[in-house]
């Protein structure tokens, strides 16, 4: 069988699937569940509830508050307690909503049951149906950008969809979310790649899935085997694949433009398993999203694990309910090894992105210093999207943006290759982004500025 | 030879013709004044104007003073002094404005403020800054990589070893402002220098609630507004939970010094033993 994959750089980091077998348990409810306002990209949404109102798991408690927004959902039946903020993820206070939790008491209009609601029982459901389902729903890419998802679903009249790739790749190391929900929730994932069909209107569904999950690659071979639309591509493992635009080369062997092209710019409509899972219950089940697969990971972990938690939950009490925190030096990510962010404490709760709460244990912990650059080359060789990162690096502690736009450092997609390949250790990727920061700020007020001449 | 030296001597002639004419017709004329009162600005080019460079505050110089006013600009490097020779140069009036000093708003040293966790990243503040709250608790005070400390082009900041934060250097400081513009935190401030040097000042900028605020840093303002009630000249603001001197207004009576209960007020430059007696001559001299 020839396995695909993309064709410039790329690495390959240990795989480190400790939780690969441990089916996915639901995760206790929190006392208090806290929801950030800005959980995907975009305006942060608006909360609809104040101090003291009562609210049921699936009530609206935050509404989206322009085009590229998405509302929020109570995970939990409760109390508000009060809107203030807290510090999550990306480390910064971020104003959010909590919910002191009392009973577990759902929204009537959410279909509990386990039954499988297929696309062929449901003849009403036209494509605008299903993208504004999804739309009210709040579902983002559950991949980790969080990328509302109904935007992706109508492309730009410029672009054409041909086909949806469902994203079942999942390079980064230690996660495993997304390889148990394959395993426990194939025929929703299916019935969900159905309705991302439908909605852009297209007849080419794939599957990319790495080759370190044959079970997976089997089990969804077998279920699509009587569908000729849908097609399930084994892919080399190598880092990084879920990229989107790395999966775009590995499946269709296109390659998409430098920004602005997006994927839909060559006919492709990614989305993350997670995210096919989240339409379909968004669309059959009325169920919004509130709740995701996390796995919770870790060297030195007790026993690592996958969970079905309620989003709110604090970091803490799943790393609790994995035998707590190993009794050395500990780096909590929010995010796998490659491109999690270390969190400043463990009250931070779980959002809509949040794959994966990594702990890194002892040595793994720290970083080694950084030694002077060599000039190997080895991180041009590792860079997916064929960019020169030691220079890219050099000109942002230059500061040296124009040059820096010209070499293209928005094209970057921070995972972190480089970083990993380098012999020296050194911080390239933090000095890039720094610089792409800022050259994405002077070409966000230069087109402000065009648009107000 | 000749036909060689012939043809030369014509291409010069015609060369220096067409120079000439081009030089002649197409003559930039600058004001010569732009180029006098470039010459007596200090030509640091340090940007504490606004502008690039000096070219750049003298050319604005020279059209303000055509528009009949410079007010607004002014050389902080050289001053009164420097700009007082400009005005006469010009021709114009300066207003008096009061010599100003970058201060550090953040007290938050290696005691108060406990390390919670460890960063390991680019010892920049900048990235730590886009990182999150860095290694304290609290996510508004100073991250102690010295990128300020790097942008002083005088030497005028350095890092103190002991506290983790930096410290100005009142003599050499030109109120330039380049490291106010480098903290990402925007803990820095151009403060008058106040008479004899003395100011008094909230040198604590995080916005956090009191007990959130407290338990990340001792030292940390906490918005109790006690320093607001003792205050008589209505110098002080409480928004957002952190106290804000005007310092137009202040009068260094230092009431609100002693009456903060987490010493969040500093006062620097004032004698060590103090006086009531003292205190009134101290009024009455900058009465």
């Amino acid at each position: 069988m020839k396995l695909h994959t993309f064709k410039i750089g790329g690495v390959h980091p240990e795989d480190n699937k400790l939780s690969s077998d441990v089916v996915a348990v639901e995760a206790a409810l929190p006392k208090v569940a806290v929801f950030p306002l800005s959980q995907h990209i975009g305006a942060p949404a608006k909360p609809v509830v104040g101090k003291g109102d009562k609210v049921k798991v699936g009530t609206m408690i935050a509404e989206a508050s322009g085009f590229v927004s998405a509302p929020i959902f109570s995970s939990v039946s409760g109390t508000v307690a009060k809107i203030d903020t807290v510090i999550d993820a990306t480390g910064y206070q971020k104003p959010a909503i909590f919910i002191n939790v009392e009973g577990d008491e759902w929204e009537d209009r959410i279909d509990r049951s386990e039954t499988l609601e297929t696309l062929a029982n449901h003849p009403e459901l036209t494509p605008e149906e299903i993208v504004a389902r999804v739309k009210d729903a709040g579902v983002t890419g559950m991949g980790g950008a969080g990328f509302p998802t109904f935007i992706k679903l109508t492309p730009p009249p410029t672009a054409k969809a041909e086909c949806v790739i469902i994203n079942g790749v999942e390079c980064e190391p230690y996660i495993t979310a997304d390889y148990r929900l394959m395993m426990e929730h194939p025929d929703e994932i299916l019935v969900g790649l159905d309705l991302l069909m439908k909605a852009v209107r297209v007849e080419k569904g794939f599957i990319g899935i790495e080759e370190n999950k044959p079970e997976a690659i089997r089990l969804l071979t077998e279920k699509t085997a009587h569908d000729p639309r849908v097609e399930v591509v084994p892919l080399k493992q190598k880092y990084p694949q879920g990229g989107e635009k790395q999966l775009v080369d590995a499946v269709m062997n296109r390659q998409v433009p430098a920004p602005p092209a997006i994927p839909v710019s060559v006919g492709a409509v990614v989305q993350n398993v997670g995210t096919a899972y989240a339409v379909y219950q968004a669309v059959m089940k009325r169920k919004p999203l509130f709740e995701r697969y996390t796995t919770v990971t870790g060297k030195r972990l007790d026993h690592p694990a996958n969970f079905i938690v309620r989003m709110g939950t604090p970091f803490g009490q799943l790393i609790e309910a994995c035998g707590g925190l190993p009794d050395c030096d500990n780096k909590v990510l929010a995010g796998g090894p490659m491109m999690g962010k270390a969190v400043l404490n463990l009250d931070v709760p779980v959002c809509k992105g949040t794959n994966s709460v990594t702990v890194l244990s002892g040595a793994d912990a720290h970083r080694q210093s950084a030694q002077p650059c060599i000039r190997c080359g080895k991180c041009v060789e590792a860079c997916p999207m064929g960019l020169e990162p030691y220079l890219l690096a050099t000109l942002s502690s230059l500061k040296d943006y124009d040059r820096l736009e010209k070499e293209e450092v928005t094209s970057c997609i921070s995972c972190g290759s480089c970083q990993f390949t380098c012999p020296s250790h050194r911080p390239i990727l933090d000095n890039i982004l720094q610089g792409k920061g800022a050259v994405m700020g002077i070409i966000k007020a230069r087109n402000a500025a065009k648009q107000t001449k | 030879m000749l036909t060689a030296v012939i043809v030369l001597a014509v291409i010069a002639l015609i060369a220096a013709v067409v120079l000439f004419v081009v030089s002649k017709k197409f003559a930039v004329e600058e004001d010569p004044r732009i180029g006098r009162v470039q010459e007596v600005l200090p030509g640091a080019n340090c940007g504490g104007c606004g502008f690039a460079g000096c070219s750049g505050l003298a050319t604005a110089l020279v059209a303000g003073a055509d528009k009949g006013s410079i007010e607004g600009l002014s050389c902080p490097v050289g001053g009164p002094t420097v700009m007082g020779q400009v005005a006469d140069l010009l021709g114009m009036a300066i207003e008096a404005s009061d010599p100003k000093v970058a201060v550090v708003r953040c007290n938050g040293g290696c005691e108060s403020r406990p390390r919670v966790a460890e960063y390991d990243g680019l010892h920049t503040c900048a990235a730590m800054n886009a990182t999150g709250a860095g290694e304290t608790a609290c996510g508004y005070g100073c991250l102690g990589c010295g990128d300020c400390a790097a942008a002083c082009q005088f030497g005028g900041l350095r890092m103190n070893e002991e506290t983790g934060l930096p410290e100005v250097d009142e003599d050499v400081c030109t109120a330039c402002g380049a490291c106010v513009k480098v903290c990402p935190r925007h803990i820095i401030e151009l403060r008058k220098k106040g008479p004899k040097n003395r100011r008094v000042f909230v040198s604590c900028v995080n916005k956090d609630k009191g007990a959130v605020a407290r338990k990340a840093c001792q030292a940390a303002c906490i918005g109790c507004g006690k320093c607001q009630k003792v205050c008589k000249f209505d110098a002080i603001t409480v928004v957002n939970n952190i106290s804000y001197i005007d310092d137009s207004k202040c009068r260094l009576c230092t009431q609100c010094v002693d009456a903060c209960p987490t010493h969040a007020i500093v006062k620097v430059h004032f004698p060590i033993k103090r006086n009531v007696v003292k205190l009134e001559e101290e009024k009455e001299e900058q009465a």
